[in-house]
């Protein structure tokens, strides 16, 4: 018969719980959720790591990862622990980049280099 | 109990190749109550839950393995299996015959009559 037991369910196997609530308005892509999903495409057709890599860092963060983090604030989460597993850069690199990125000042205009 | 679709296969051989699948459309078999660290493609609501295989899709990489960027070598057989709804839910289906298809790996896949 079946299983019903529910140990060793993982939070994000939610198929046949209660759903609630859907959202089903539209939501448009703020410019940088376009470039963590243009990054996914690159990291993986270089050979970097695939979708089952993205998922599993995704699956780790646990359900408060899922209430308080949107959706691709979790996928730049799981491409950043990917590429540094996969030796892409350093966790040092990374810091280094990202202090250099937030020294441009505080908006995403000024973050991205604009009048570079 | 355990309640069977129909199925028909269709008239095509798998899209992608197969080096020898254990299981033939047609057959019935059961999904596994394993659980695997890291990633899993099967869901949870079909542990234990038994259906028919409708079609052959391919071999395929172990995506469990892939997400540890391993190889996922060797490929496994992947299957679309059909459950019924009365299978899946029980007492609880809204339409006991409706049915619901889940592509499967072969290592998440035993022989409905295995103990």
């Amino acid at each position: 018969m079946s299983d019903t037991t529910e140990q060793g369910r993982r939070w994000h196997d939610m198929g046949g719980k209660d759903a609630g609530e859907i959202a089903r308005g539209e939501h448009d892509f703020a410019l940088w959720e376009k470039r963590v999903d243009a990054l996914l495409h690159i990291a993986v057709a270089k050979g970097y790591f695939t979708v089952d890599g993205l998922r599993r860092a995704l699956e780790d963060m646990g359900e408060d990862a899922f209430e308080t983090m949107t959706y691709y604030e979790r996928w730049i989460a799981s491409i950043t622990q990917n590429m540094v597993e996969a030796g892409a850069f350093t966790i040092e690199e990374l810091n280094a980049r990202m202090d250099e990125v937030a020294a441009r000042g505080p908006t995403y205009g000024e973050a991205q280099g604009a009048g570079e | 109990m355990t309640v069977l679709p129909e199925v028909t296969s269709p008239p095509f051989p798998p899209p992608y190749p197969t080096r020898g699948a254990r299981f033939a459309p047609g057959d019935t078999v059961r999904v596994r109550r394993g659980a695997a660290p890291g990633h899993m493609r099967t869901p949870w609501f079909l542990r234990g839950r038994t259906g028919r295989v409708e079609r052959i899709c391919g071999d395929f990489a172990n995506p469990e393995e892939l997400a540890y960027r391993r190889d996922g070598d060797p490929a496994r057989a992947v299957y679309r299996v059909r459950f019924t709804m009365a299978e899946v839910w029980g007492e609880a289906a809204e339409r006991a015959q409706d049915t619901i298809d889940a592509e499967i790996f072969e290592h998440w896949l035993e022989a409905a009559d295995a103990p």
